[in-house]
């Protein structure tokens, strides 16, 4: 039953049908094996890369070897623009992804400054609409505000990505309020991304209405990788049957369910 | 000779180097002229000339000029 249920509720973004709805990030792992065994166990179809000065050294991937291994495991790439913080250089970095990756579908991100890792909700913006008016499929990053959401979702983003928390802080979301009226207005999927701590965190965003998940650290740094993983994998799918399922209502007040009639006296 | 810099190093290079023989001689793969890896593989990198991003269909075409500054980038963990 909860196969055919999943299989059968792919979130389908820019016409591509993904039938995971947990999007992970890579950065943060000690070794690339491991990091393989993590996505792996995910059951993740889509996952996020930087984009980076080519370089031969093992620790930043070596190579292109990151880029081998998800065209092995047929995992989509979805490059992100980590580390910029104008719209100049991230559309620069998009525009370098699109050419060496061979995808227009770009995660973005403005960041203000290094200390909140923040969105820069006018760059961001400005970045947007520039992505977008080049063919781009924008995958905005931003702020849990829900007035900037909708603007992104105007200037064209073909996903918005509210945060939970800052990244890397692994506090879990920090307004379900802003989540939940994101997700009552948006017309465009709604990722949650960013500050997600254990799975908990990622069936919230779910139950909130969310139609993925995207998440690295709290997997990547955790003590068993392949473990978590698989715990964010079923929390995912538990979180979107329970949005589906149709909550009961909250009460003041117990409730019993067991009947009082046909009791015995004793 | 030219002076250019690559990923941030100082290089000198003989007048002529195109942008696909720096990426060949980064990555040590071979590339058709479409600028497409001859080995069959997707390559993974892009170049940026003096920040614009060059096709690869033109790096056969582009001879490397004094003083160019060079970005050679691919995919890493994050995000």
């Amino acid at each position: 039953m909860t196969e055919t249920l999943t299989r059968n509720d792919a979130l389908v973004i820019d016409g591509v049908a993904l039938n995971s709805r947990l999007i992970m990030g890579t950065g943060g792992a000690p070794s690339l094996s491991g990091l393989g065994a993590a996505l792996i166990a995910s059951g993740t179809e889509l996952t996020t890369v930087a984009m980076r000065r080519y370089s031969v050294d093992e620790a930043a991937g070596g190579g292109t070897n990151l880029f081998k291994l998800l065209l092995e495991n047929n995992i989509r790439i979805l490059p992100n623009t980590a580390g910029c913080f104008t719209a100049r250089e991230a559309v620069m970095t998009a525009e370098l992804a699109r050419e060496a990756l061979e995808t227009d579908w770009v995660k973005l991100e403005v960041i203000a400054d290094e200390h909140t890792l923040l969105p820069d909700a006018l760059e961001l913006a400005e970045a947007t609409e520039q992505l977008v008016n080049s063919g781009f499929k924008v995958f905005a990053y931003t702020n849990d505000d829900p007035v900037l959401a909708l603007r992104l979702e105007q200037l064209g983003a073909a996903a918005v990505m509210p945060l939970g928390a800052p990244i890397g802080t692994g506090l879990g979301i920090l307004n379900p309020h802003n989540i939940e009226l994101i997700v009552s207005r948006a017309s465009v999927p709604v990722v949650l991304d960013a500050g997600i701590g254990i799975a908990s965190d990622a069936a919230l965003a779910m139950e909130l209405g969310c139609d993925a998940v995207l998440l690295a650290t709290a997997v990547t740094r955790a003590q068993n990788p392949v473990v978590m993983a698989e715990a964010f994998k079923h929390a995912v799918i538990g979180g979107r049957l329970a949005a589906q399922g149709g909550r009961i209502p909250k009460r003041a007040h117990a409730l019993a369910s067991s009947a009082m009639n046909g009791r015995p006296d004793l | 000779m030219h002076t250019i810099s690559l990923n941030g190093t100082t290089e000198s290079l003989p007048a002529g180097t195109t942008v696909a023989d720096l990426v060949t001689a980064t990555t040590g793969r071979v590339l058709l002229p479409s600028g497409q890896a001859a080995d069959g593989g997707r390559l993974g990198v892009a170049v940026a000339r003096n920040a614009a991003v060059v096709p690869r269909s033109q790096w056969a075409a582009t001879a490397v000029e004094d003083r160019d500054e060079l970005e050679i980038v691919t995919a890493v963990q994050g995000g």
